[in-house]
């Protein structure tokens, strides 16, 4: 029997009107005692927490009215995760499904990406495969990733499998003749994977014809502001003797240091961007500096000296220092192409520049390939100081500059006569290689001592950390994976500023002496009267044609 | 090496037993381990390995370790029982050295110590709320840890240095007031100097978040998002990067 009130089972103060009962003393101490501890129940259930502001009395009440909406089979065994659940959606605001889109997104656009890898794939390998099954430029990524695999150095499977596929796009786009990967090189923002392209022949020539045109049409501007200054020379502030050292002409694509022409990409699936060919003053450069690569390709490298050019440049010029110093081959699989007696022709040629395969290799067994670094040489030309593989004399002019010089009044000295510099020939041991201080340029290592039938002999560089080599019966390889640096023990010190250029030369009428004073100046015109009057005395005595000659002048 | 750490971990007693990761040689290479107790913030024991199955206890590391191992340069050689000279000491300090009976040679082990230190506690990170810390004092790892969300991980100010907190009581209040005491009594990665010595890389579209130290190169740190997955390890020459401002 209830009271009078609105007071229903559920809500908190039921039990407590119920006059007229306290005379039942022998049904009341239980209800009564049934009540205050529902009433206790209650009040603790309805306690708030002091960490999170809730309370188990609305939490249970939410999960439930959840459990009893959703309906969710087996609802005993995940009650534990509605709960949390209940409780994360307690805080989160209606901005829930907008910042679930956006989180989404990144995700979906890489996979877009890496499908549309797998689609052209696809879509090309059908119609290929009816015309030709010749050597494919594409290089077997899988199989050197599982060479290298064995010594614990690569990228994963996937990582490795979609490079592959990027390739096989990038030989579909462009007129390619071989095409290797050359591995990654890491950054701040992003990551570089690089390929190495040897275009076939012909395919080039678009490319130098536009420089070609624009070196002629500076030239051409140089000769109008000649003939300017001619006319003006004479009101020309005093010309700077500062002639800039003569700049160095880069090496024809195709050989020397453009031997190849790299391609990068910051993922798979992106598209592939042509590096720009290097030239010898970004090299020489480069090896002054040293700078992480964000990963954009059009940033500007900040540095002293300046380098000339943005991070493409400077990937570019790493990339050929890396290759000259660490691409190497089992020695006997190449050999130099038949001698047409350019040996003899010493001077300025730095040797010979051309290989090709030796067909009659016989490969070297693992231990032997591991135990002498002689078994190993390098099959890219090593970069001279001055930034080329093969030595040019800055200093023999052209016709055409020879003929500007006679224009021109002044002639700058000759400067001495600069030594040639010459470059370990191609295809020298790695003996050779000298190390860094006492620690070797290489370390060889079989890939497993417990299976040494099938061990890979493994070389890592010391010199470029980060390049690595193995050789396996006929094949072999090379790839970087690294920050794209030379290892260097000692600290890197920038260059120092040179030293202030003098504006002129120094001479007795440029330097400054402080005026003369009023006494010197009166002490000076005494000094000089007194000198003319014993030069007149002089002048007397002497004959009269003197005299006559002054009055003439 | 997963059968000897479980080996590890039956023989030494750890609770858990982690690769830490590879040290190159000139000769050889170094494996290491490190084993945890219960308490998460005790300090670790390390052991190294040149083949991956025969571990051997590293020594503790004392400060006088690290001083001694700071001073040299150059590559490990890959023999722990290589000893190196002082090379770059000046006169007075060799005599100084000399009076007190002490040779300046360090042991490669010694020197190997005192670097998983160094790098343990320059550059060993953990992600926000993985770990909780109990009234007592000790550190234990939090089993309600989901993972980082995406926009989460992608902020530095989301991983911690597992070591004591140096910069935590310069916050301003207003920072300390949004911190939550269980979860952020360590050092987060934004203040590091130099700026920027971390690279926050999102691979394969986000599925997986990398970070790479710039300080120590080799230091890689991942972390998969809205998991529990995370871990570091360190494959490199053991050698600081102290190029670093210039490289930026």
């Amino acid at each position: 029997e209830r009271g009078h009130g609105p007071y229903q089972p559920h809500e908190p103060g039921y039990g407590l009107y119920q006059p007229g009962y306290s005379s039942y003393d022998d049904q009341m101490p239980d209800p009564k005692s049934r009540m205050l501890a529902i009433q206790n129940a209650k009040a603790y259930l309805l306690k708030s927490s002091t960490t999170s502001g809730l309370n188990l009395y609305d939490h249970l009440a939410n999960m439930l009215t959840k459990i009893l909406d959703e309906q969710p089979t087996n609802a005993v065994d995940i009650i534990e995760n509605i709960s949390k659940d209940v409780k994360w959606a307690q805080f989160q605001k209606k901005m829930d499904t907008l910042r679930d889109e956006h989180e989404i997104l990144p995700t979906f656009e890489a996979a877009e990406k890496c499908k549309a890898l797998f689609l052209k794939a696809n879509g090309e390998g059908d119609e290929e495969l009816e015309e030709e099954i010749e050597e494919t430029p594409l290089p077997n990524v899988m199989e050197t990733a599982f060479y290298f695999e064995q010594a614990g150095i690569g990228l994963s499977k996937d990582e490795s499998y979609h490079i592959f596929l990027a390739l096989k796009k990038l030989i579909s786009v462009q007129p390619i003749q071989t095409c290797r990967f050359w591995g990654k090189i890491l950054g701040l923002e992003m990551n570089y994977i690089i390929a190495e392209v040897q275009y076939h022949e012909g395919e080039e020539e678009e490319e130098t014809e536009e420089e070609e045109v624009i070196e002629e049409g500076r030239k051409g501007m140089g000769e109008v502001e000649e003939e300017d200054e001619d006319k003006e020379k004479e009101d020309q502030p005093p010309k700077s003797t500062y002639k800039p050292p003569p700049v160095i002409p880069k090496e024809e694509n195709g050989t020397g240091a453009n031997k190849y022409v790299y391609f990068v990409c910051n993922e798979p699936g992106k598209p592939w961007v042509k590096l720009p060919p290097v030239t010898p003053a970004q090299i020489v450069c480069a090896r002054k500096i040293k700078k992480f690569f964000t990963g954009r390709l059009d940033a500007p490298v900040v540095s002293f000296p300046p380098f000339p050019g943005n991070e493409a440049n400077y990937l570019r010029a790493q990339i050929a220092r890396i290759s000259a110093g660490t691409q190497i081959s089992p020695i006997g699989f190449y050999q130099f192409a038949e001698e047409e007696g350019d040996e003899e022709e010493e001077g300025e040629e730095g040797g010979r520049d051309t290989y090709e395969e030796n067909p009659d290799f016989q490969p070297l067994s693992v231990p032997e390939m591991v135990d002498s670094l002689s078994t190993w040489v390098h099959h890219v030309q090593s970069i001279l100081e001055q930034g080329r593989c093969v030595w040019i004399n800055p200093f023999q002019k052209s016709e055409e500059e020879e003929e500007e010089e006679d224009e021109e009044e002044e002639k700058a000295e000759e400067p001495d006569e600069v030594q040639q510099e010459i470059g370990p020939p191609l295809l020298t041991p790695l003996s050779a290689d000298e190390g860094i201080q006492n620690i070797p340029a290489w370390t060889a290592q079989p890939s497993t001592n417990l299976i040494p039938q099938y061990a890979v002999a493994i070389l890592q560089s010391n010199r470029w950390p980060g390049a690595y080599a193995f050789a396996s019966g006929k094949k072999f390889d090379n790839i970087y994976f690294g920050w794209g640096h030379k290892y260097s023990p000692e600290n890197h010190t920038p260059a120092l500023p040179p030293p202030v250029q003098a504006e002129y030369p120094s001479g007795p009428d440029v330097t400054e002496t402080s005026d003369p004073t009023l006494e010197e100046e009166l002490a000076f015109k005494a000094a000089r009267e007194e000198a003319l009057a014993s030069a007149e005395e002089e002048e007397d005595e002497e004959d009269v044609e003197d005299d006559e000659e002054e009055d003439d002048d | 090496l997963g059968a000897s750490l479980l080996l590890l971990q039956r023989d030494y007693r750890f609770e858990r037993v982690r690769f830490w990761g590879c040290i190159q040689g000139v000769r050889g290479a170094y494996y290491i381990a490190e084993g945890l107790g219960p308490d998460r913030a005790a300090p670790r024991s390390r052991l190294y390995s040149l083949n991956c199955v025969e571990w051997s206890l590293l020594p503790p590391v004392t400060e006088e370790m690290v001083a001694q191992a700071e001073q040299l340069k150059g590559r490990f050689q890959g023999d722990p029982s290589f000893e190196y000279e002082y090379t770059e000491i000046n006169a007075e300090d060799a005599e100084r050295l000399f009076e007190d009976g002490k040779e300046p040679m360090i042991k490669e082990e010694a020197r190997l110590v005192a670097t998983i230190e160094q790098i343990d506690r320059a550059v060993g990170i953990v992600p926000r709320g993985a770990f909780v810390k109990t009234p007592l004092g000790s550190v234990h790892e939090n089993r309600n840890f989901e993972g980082l969300s995406l926009m989460e991980a992608k902020k530095l100010s989301s991983y911690f240095h597992f070591t004591e907190p140096v910069n935590l009581k310069n916050k301003t209040l207003l920072e300390k007031a949004d911190l939550d005491p269980s979860t952020d009594f360590l050092d987060s990665l934004e203040h590091d100097i130099p700026q920027g010595s971390w690279t926050v890389q999102p691979e394969k579209g986000g599925t997986v978040v990398v970070l790479r130290s710039l300080l120590w190169l080799g230091l890689t740190f991942y972390h998969v998002p809205m998991t529990k997955q995370y871990g570091y390890v360190y494959f490199g020459t053991g050698e600081k990067n102290f190029d670093l401002p210039f490289m930026l």
